[in-house]
């Protein structure tokens, strides 16, 4: 719970390739970070960027043709790189938990939400159903589901998409494990409801010490969530640091180039009352069986030299703000570009 | 610099006096009053027979619209917003005629489109049309973009085989697409591209009205403002009116004149764009607004609306929103809140506005 303490996970240079004709790509490239106790880690990116891919990796999901190709996955010291399967499995819904984007994949439709919720619980320790089951009540209740008791006894389908998603959070916390990793859990949600759950993920993993990787395509989320931010592009993460260093002052300009494509609810209205044009991104993003040599973003860089057709090191502008970029943009007044 | 002018509609005069609330000299280009639209599960013969006789329940039946009245001037855009399954969808379906009413009236310039034979009515209805929010879903997989694009104006008899080839390529130019790509399939391009797709095949038949489902919800933000900023050009350039669905309120503040806030089949609010998000006068409207997620890095500590959107099978009676509602008192639990103006152009329905 101490800030202080050793980060819970460690990921180290992790690649993770898929074979396919015409050789391999790297779905995940070099990606490099750490999440701390208590702590909420953004990762964010558009679509085929490589979140959920890392999301895969650290939780041992990876099937062939995808490998873990090379790097590091250290939890609390421990190496998972190349655990036994059946290891991995015991780590999982235990001291790793997962919530995605749609709770039918942690929920089983048939059983109802005590009996999923009691296995959760009996499947990594020996306690009695009763006791199990008033963990699980406590769960519920914690995720801000009202009367809990008479939840735990419905199907999934009786429940609406955000108590579904509820539950779905319920039965990761229930074995308060270290690390949770939640892929894009709120994008298919309301907007009330996602700021509930936000809300509540928030609080319980501080008070737990948690640590919370939270991956979504909405940088709007992080900015209200999230300690830190990792942006990713192609495979790599291009930026990252706190999430008021990225946000506020980027310093890679495919993080600037979000910003300025994210229309804003909070914008001010301007005099003449028609919109500016939001300034858009050129071009789109590579596929990855097509990546240009040396910065992927290159094409459609506006800052562009000869210098980044060679691949750009990871380099930290200010303490903790570190971004792969050979031009990067001005961070904070006192640093040079 | 293009060739497209809104399609004339010859037959439609301009509206006779009535002037619109909002005290415009002309009438509305589309109007819809008091629209209400109830879906019920359409019973079968033998359910039919048991209801008739008593041994069966009546199926149940939501309210989607509740009486909405809703009217857009030529050239404006129009945002509407509110929670999954308020009735936003259905409002559209309406306004371009995929659905019936179940009663309420569909003005278009001033005149009752429910009034018109059917062969007016569809020659209208062309001006006014959809584009989806998936527009895999909207386009037939097996057809090359160009018969795609050339379909609905061959059959409306807006283009000749010999024009075929320019018309498609024009199109496919206004909204950004490389022309050559005009022999390909659906799936052989990118979201933002389909998208493109989807919009140039809507632009097709000359419309002067588009409603956009969550048409842009599809896309990565990056995208997103590419196709963001061709809708506006577009406006500018052909002069269009659009009716903008979206729940994303980044999205409408940034490209709506007017919105209106929907919530559980009602309007609770409306406003022009500027007015609204500075001064939300609706407790649902100051709600959503708070709980958006903006690009302030701010930790949210207070959440203003409790609760789930209640399930419009059995609606809470009164003002809908009374058991989320922070400041409900005994008023909202039994009468419905009507809509009233608080400012010019600025309406909304709650007690809290007359107490
Ligand atoms: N064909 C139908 N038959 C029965 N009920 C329907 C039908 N279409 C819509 N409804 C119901 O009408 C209500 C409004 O639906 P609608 O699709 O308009 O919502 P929406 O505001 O567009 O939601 P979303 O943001 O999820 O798209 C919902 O309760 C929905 O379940
Ligand atoms: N089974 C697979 N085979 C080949 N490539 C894959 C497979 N799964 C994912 N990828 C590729 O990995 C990249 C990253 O995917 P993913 O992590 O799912 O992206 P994100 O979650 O950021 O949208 C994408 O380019 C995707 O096409
Ligand atoms: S390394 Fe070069 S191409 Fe890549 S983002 Fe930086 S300036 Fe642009
Ligand atoms: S009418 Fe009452 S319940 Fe409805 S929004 Fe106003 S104060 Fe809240
Ligand atoms: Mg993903
Ligand atoms: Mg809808």
């Amino acid at each position: 719970m101490n800030p202080q303490h050793e980060p819970t996970l460690v990921v180290d240079r992790l690649t993770t390739r898929f074979a396919g004709r015409g050789g391999s790509v790297a779905a995940v490239d070099e990606v490099s970070f750490h999440v701390a106790p208590g702590e909420v880690l953004g990762l964010v990116g558009e679509s085929g960027s490589g979140k959920s891919m890392t999301g895969f990796s650290i939780l041992g999901l990876v099937d062939p043709p995808g490998e873990i190709a090379a790097g590091s996955i250290r939890l609390k010291g421990r190496e998972l790189r190349g655990l036994p399967a059946r290891e991995w499995r015991a780590l999982r819904g235990d001291r790793i938990a997962m919530i995605f984007q749609d709770p039918m994949m942690t929920l089983n439709p048939v059983l109802r939400i005590d009996t999923q919720m009691i296995e959760t619980v009996r499947a990594h320790r020996r306690i009695s159903r009763d006791a199990a089951r008033a963990l699980a009540r406590d769960a519920l209740a914690r995720v801000g589901i009202p009367s809990p008791d008479e939840r735990l006894r419905a199907y999934p389908h009786q429940l609406s998409g955000g108590m579904r998603q509820r539950v779905a959070i319920a039965i990761a916390l229930l074995n308060a494990p270290d690390l949770i990793i939640a892929d894009e859990p709120t994008t298919a949600l309301d907007v009330t409801i996602q700021a509930q759950i936000l809300f509540e993920m928030q609080t319980l993993c501080r008070e737990s010490g948690t640590a919370l990787i939270w991956i979504t395509h909405d940088l709007a989320v992080v900015a209200g969530l999230a300690d830190r931010v990792c942006v990713m592009y192609a495979g790599r993460i291009v930026e990252q640091g706190g999430t008021a260093q990225v946000l506020e002052t980027p310093a890679h300009p495919y993080t600037r180039g979000l910003l300025d494509s994210t229309p804003a609810a909070n914008a001010q209205p301007d005099a003449t009352g028609r919109p500016q044009p939001l300034r858009q991104i050129p071009g789109m993003a590579p596929s990855l069986k097509e990546l240009p040599a040396g910065c992927a973003f290159r094409p459609r860089c506006t800052r562009a030299s000869d210098l980044c057709g060679q691949v750009p090191p990871a380099v930290e502008l200010a303490p903790g703000h570190v971004a792969r970029c050979f031009h990067p943009l001005p961070t904070v007044p006192e640093v040079k570009p | 610099m293009s060739a497209q002018q809104p399609a004339q509609t010859a037959a439609l005069q301009e509206a006779p006096v009535k002037a619109p609330a909002s005290g415009s000299p002309r009438a509305p280009l589309l109007e819809l009053r008091d629209i209400r639209k109830i879906f019920g599960a359409r019973p079968d013969w033998l359910e039919r027979l048991g209801q008739r006789l008593g041994w069966l329940q009546p199926a149940a039946t939501v309210q989607a619209l509740d009486g909405v009245s809703l009217s857009i001037a030529h050239g404006e855009v129009v945002g509407l917003v509110g929670e999954s399954g308020c009735g936003k969808s259905t409002l559209g379906r309406i306004a371009v005629g995929l659905h019936a009413p179940s009663s309420g009236k569909r003005l278009w310039r001033g005149t009752d489109l429910d009034a018109l034979s059917d062969a007016e009515r569809r020659r209208v209805g062309l001006g006014i049309q959809m584009i989806f929010q998936d527009p895999y879903a909207s386009l037939n997989p097996r057809l090359r973009v160009r018969d795609l694009l050339a379909e609905a104006p061959r059959v409306h008899g807006l283009i000749d085989r010999p024009s075929e080839t320019d018309y498609v390529a024009a199109l496919l130019r206004q909204v950004g697409l490389d022309p050559a790509m005009a022999g390909r399939f659906p799936h052989q391009f990118s979201g933002g591209q389909r998208a493109r797709v989807g919009i140039a095949r809507a632009l097709a038949v000359k419309p002067e009205f588009l409603v956009c489902d969550e048409a842009v919800a599809a896309l990565d933000v990056s995208v997103q403002a590419q196709v963001l900023n061709l809708f506006m050009r577009l406006r500018e350039e052909l002069g269009l009116t659009y009716l903008f669905i979206s729940h994303d309120l980044g999205v409408v503040r940034h490209l709506s004149d007017r919105v209106a806030i929907m919530y559980l089949g009602r309007i609770v609010e409306s406003a022009p764009s500027a007015e609204i998000f500075s001064r939300p006068a609706h407790p649902y409207t100051q709600g959503l607004l708070a709980e958006a997620p903006t690009l302030k890095v701010e930790k949210k500590r207070f959440l203003a609306i409790q609760g789930e959107l209640p399930s419009p099978l059995a609606p809470p009676p009164g003002c809908h929103f009374h058991p989320r509602c922070p400041y409900a008192f005994e008023r909202c639990r039994f009468e419905v809140p009507n809509l009233a103006e608080i400012a010019p152009g600025h309406v909304s329905a709650c007690h809290l506005n007359s107490a």
